[in-house]
Parts: structure tokens; sequence; C-alpha cells
């Protein structure tokens, strides 16, 4: 199925700048507090879980399962948003491309893909793994 | 210190418009603040406190305040989406316990139908200054696949199914066919809504809300003046206040903020969900009911879809009446904010003048809940839970 969708570039930030820099290297990374261990989503500076501002962005795995998802159909192009929980745990927005939108479910194994925005750096999405 | 017993709602009024090409946001506001203020035989002098949230022209209270020439000395402008005025109501009751003021006027109103507003499938306009922004924005968030997503793994986890949500607007339906005013009257059926368009899936067109505009408006007394207003006294008895977010990526989308607002105001309040004779629920969606009746204790977390489709929230059929009024499902969704509608008709329902066709018998004890912004990423919730004298 092709994927027409125009996608909204991101608002890049001095707070988010690293995380769009290796995305434009397609290398997808989630923030884990040095202090804590713990990886949050969203990126930020500062850890949610807590404070430390020792937050570092590592490489993550791009693998992932569909924690819910939903096919828009009022729209000029279908396109399915969804939460992926990511191996590294945390759960994050996103869209799940490149695939048969009435095949996507829950609990599916998802690898990300980076797909250009507008006019700004690419944006992770996630395939399904099995056709 | 408990607001309850501290503050009384003594006039509630709801502007019959749901399309006003011909009025300004403001001129909406001034026009259901006189309406609730009448309502109450009080005058605009009478006011020295007064609530808004975002539907009011910026930044809010300062601007309207002007604009309807009051004397005030405690404001509030709390934002909280569509729930807002369900929080503002326990605000000014908190205000008025502490007597920081002693007749607070609450006020909502906008015009999105006029203005040919996409509420629900088109994404809103991003602040950059938003730290989620440039993590929602590309992905195509709106608000109807926020709640969708919810609803899906709602689905997924309890076995939900559309039909049961379906329920829930069947349900509105039959009391929306007593408002002369409703947008929607017309009675449906389960088939109806599971036959209607997907708009995001698992969600149809009749899942959704309507959008429509107008407003409403509350005035909150001291217990001394309300001893002196001609309506039916109704007490404040209880509330609970939250934001539930998505805490660092580690969340349950199959509950709301209602989890922690209704064991609140149930406390302060001294009852249980048993007690409640009458429930307006926050109806942006059919999900959105379904979620906060099961979090407000009504039924067992995920017996929600079997509870509905019982009829339990038909007046005269079941266990929860709900939303008699038609609620945002059918009557109106005014500046795409459902929560000040949803007192004004716990306040109907409790003085003994809702339609007579969908009046609660015996409704001393009632409860309005609201979920504002988004299910399914960051909403405010609130509970009221209010007693008829």
């Amino acid at each position: 199925m092709p994927d027409t969708r125009q996608i909204p570039s991101p608002i890049v930030t001095v707070e988010n700048e690293a995380f769009w820099n290796a995305a434009r290297e397609h290398r997808f990374t989630v923030p884990i507090c040095s202090a804590c261990g713990k990886a949050h989503w969203y990126p930020r500076a500062i850890c949610p879980f807590c404070g430390s501002d020792k937050v570092a962005l590592r490489d993550a795995s791009g693998k992932g399962t569909i924690y819910t998802f939903s096919v828009m159909r009022r729209a000029k192009e279908r396109y399915a948003i969804a939460y992926v929980t990511l191996a590294e745990g945390p759960t994050m927005m996103t869209n799940i491309v490149d695939c048969d939108f009435d095949a996507v479910h829950i609990g599916q194994s998802v690898t990300v893909v980076f797909k250009d925005s507008e006019d700004g750096p690419p944006v992770p999405m996630f395939r399904p793994d099995e056709a | 210190m408990a607001i309850k017993g501290k503050a009384y709602i003594a006039g509630a009024y709801e502007h019959p418009t749901r399309r006003a090409p011909d009025k300004t946001v403001a001129q909406l506001h001034a026009e259901v603040a006189l309406g609730a203020l009448k309502d109450a035989g009080l005058t605009r002098d009478d006011v020295d406190g007064y609530f808004c949230a975002g539907d009011a022209p910026a930044p809010g209270a300062a601007t309207m305040a002007e604009y309807m020439n009051l004397k005030l000395r405690h404001l509030d402008s709390t934002e909280l989406g569509g729930t807002s005025y369900v929080a503002l109501a326990a605000h000014a009751a908190e205000a008025i316990a502490l007597g920081k003021c002693n007749v607070a006027l609450v006020t909502l109103a906008g015009r999105p139908r006029s203005d040919g507003q996409a509420t629900g499938t088109a994404p809103r306009q991003r602040d950059a200054s938003q730290p989620e922004a440039p993590w929602e924005g590309p992905y195509g968030l709106t608000t109807a696949n926020s709640y969708a997503m919810c609803a899906m793994r709602h689905m997924h986890q309890y076995g939900t199914t559309s039909e049961q949500l379906a329920w829930i607007k069947v349900a509105a339906s039959h009391h929306a066919q007593h408002n002369p005013n409703a947008m929607l009257r017309d009675v449906v059926t389960v088939e109806d809504v599971v036959n209607s368009p997907v708009i995001a899936s698992p969600l149809h067109r009749l899942d959704c809300c309507v959008i429509s505009d107008g407003g409403g408006a509350l005035v909150i007394v001291k217990p001394e003046i309300a001893k002196s207003v001609k309506r039916p006294p109704v007490k404040i008895i209880g509330a609970g206040e939250t934001v539930k977010h998505l805490s660092g990526g580690f969340f349950d989308l199959t509950t709301s903020g209602a989890s922690r607002t209704g064991p609140a105001a149930f406390a302060e309040a001294g009852i249980k969900p048993a007690d409640i004779k009458y429930a307006s629920i926050y109806d942006s969606f059919t999900i959105t009911v379904l979620i906060q009746i099961e979090d407000l204790g009504f039924c067992e977390k995920g017996a929600g879809g079997k509870f509905v489709s019982d009829g339990n929230l038909i007046s005269g059929v079941g266990k929860l009446p709900f939303n008699t009024d038609g609620g945002g499902l059918c009557n109106n969704h005014p500046a795409n904010r459902g929560g000040m509608t949803k007192v004004i008709e716990a306040v109907r329902q409790l003085r003994g003048e809702a339609h007579p066709a969908v009046q609660v018998k015996n409704c001393d004890l009632a409860l309005a809940q609201g979920t504002g912004l988004q299910l399914g990423s960051r909403h405010g919730s609130a509970t009221l839970i209010m007693e008829r004298e």
C-alpha cells in the first residue's frame, strides 16, 4: 500500500536536537538516565523518574510491539496511529507503515523505519515484522 | 479542610443556541453569566469571584471580567479542557470555604460550529513550546484517534465490543428525544451506530459527540446566601481533580483519571457509588463514558461493556441514569467542552427540573464527571458530587 501522507515536520529544539541529528543518520535512540538507569519517552533533558539531568541518548534496538492503534479513515489518506512498547521499556506514539492496515493488530512485533517529513528530519515509524 | 457543605449551586443556565454565527464568544459568555445570575435571583454586583477556562478569550478571567465589568476579589482560569468547569465548580467551593469570595460565577461559551472547526478529525494547532509536540505532531494525533486508541486497547484487554459501546449512544438518544434544544433528537439503535461510517477505528461516527456552539454558567454561593435564594438548594459535598498523563512512557490507556478523582470525591462526600441516583458522565465519545463508569466504581473494571448493554444508563430502565439531557452525544458540546452541561443537568435532576420523561425519582445525590483534553495522551479529570437539601 503506498504511503503518500505528508508527514508534518517535528519541531526541533535545543532540548531534542541530538535525537533528530541521530535520526538524520537513521539511528533510533532512546533516552536513558545515567543516575537511575531508566529509559523514558518522550526524550527530555530532565529524567521524569528521578529528576537527574544526566540523561543520555543510547542507540536502541528499534524493536517493539504494538500496544494499541487506530486507523484514521476520516482523512485524505488513511494512516495508522499507534503506541508501540519498545524493547527498552517505554511506550511511544508512532505510525505503523508499509503494511495492510486491516491486518494490523495489538501485540504485533514491529521494527523501526525512518520516514521523511515535509522539510525536517526523518521521523521514526514502525513496520510489522511479518507480512 | 473539606468543601463538604461549604458552598451551594444557586444558579445554573444553559444557552439554548446550538449555532450562533451572529454572536461573539465574549457575548455568549456574558449571556450565560446573566442567565445563571437571573436563575439564582442575584445580580452582577453580587459577584466577587469569577472562574473560566481556555474557551474564554485570552488571557481568560481578566478579559471577561472587563467585558462584563465585574468587580472581583478572586479569579481562577484553570485549564483542563472540557472538564474544566467540573473542576472550577469545586475551586469555587474551595474559595468560598476559605472566605475568598461569596458569590462565584463560572462561565463557558464558544462557537466551533459557526467557525467550521473540524474538532475531532484534524490535528490541533501546536505551540512550539509544548514539549510533547515534536513527538505527536508528525504522527497525525487528533482527538478522535486519541480516544480510538483507548477503545482499541479496552476491546483487546477486556473483550469490549462496538455493539456494547453503541448502547451508550442509544441511551443518550433515548433521553435526547425529550429535549427540544438537542441537536440530535432521533432515537437510534445499536445497528445505526455500528453501521455508521468508521471515523478512527474502532470508533464510528455515532460514537462521537456533536460539534455545537453555545455555553453555560453556574453561580455558586456561600450557605448564608443559599438560604435566601429562591431556588432549590444544591449542596456541593465532594470533589476530586487530577491530570493523568503518559508517565514517561509507562501507562495504561484503559484507565482514566476518574480512578483517582472518583475515590477522592466519594471519600470527601462520605458516600459510595451505589448511593448515586443520577450521573452526568462526560461523553466526548462512547468509550469516554465506558472507561469513566468503570473507574468511578459503578461496575468492575472491564465490565463496562456488559453494564451499558443491559440498558443501565437509560433513565427509568437502568441502575445508573446518565446524561438525561442527551449529553454531548446528542444534545450539545458547546466550545468542544462538555463539563459545564454535565454539572447543569445534574443540578436540574437534583432540583427535580429535568424533563418529566427522564427525571429520576427522589434524586437526592448526583455526580458530574468530566474528562478533558485527550484520554489517549494527557487528560484532566474532575469529579463533583452534589446533594439536594
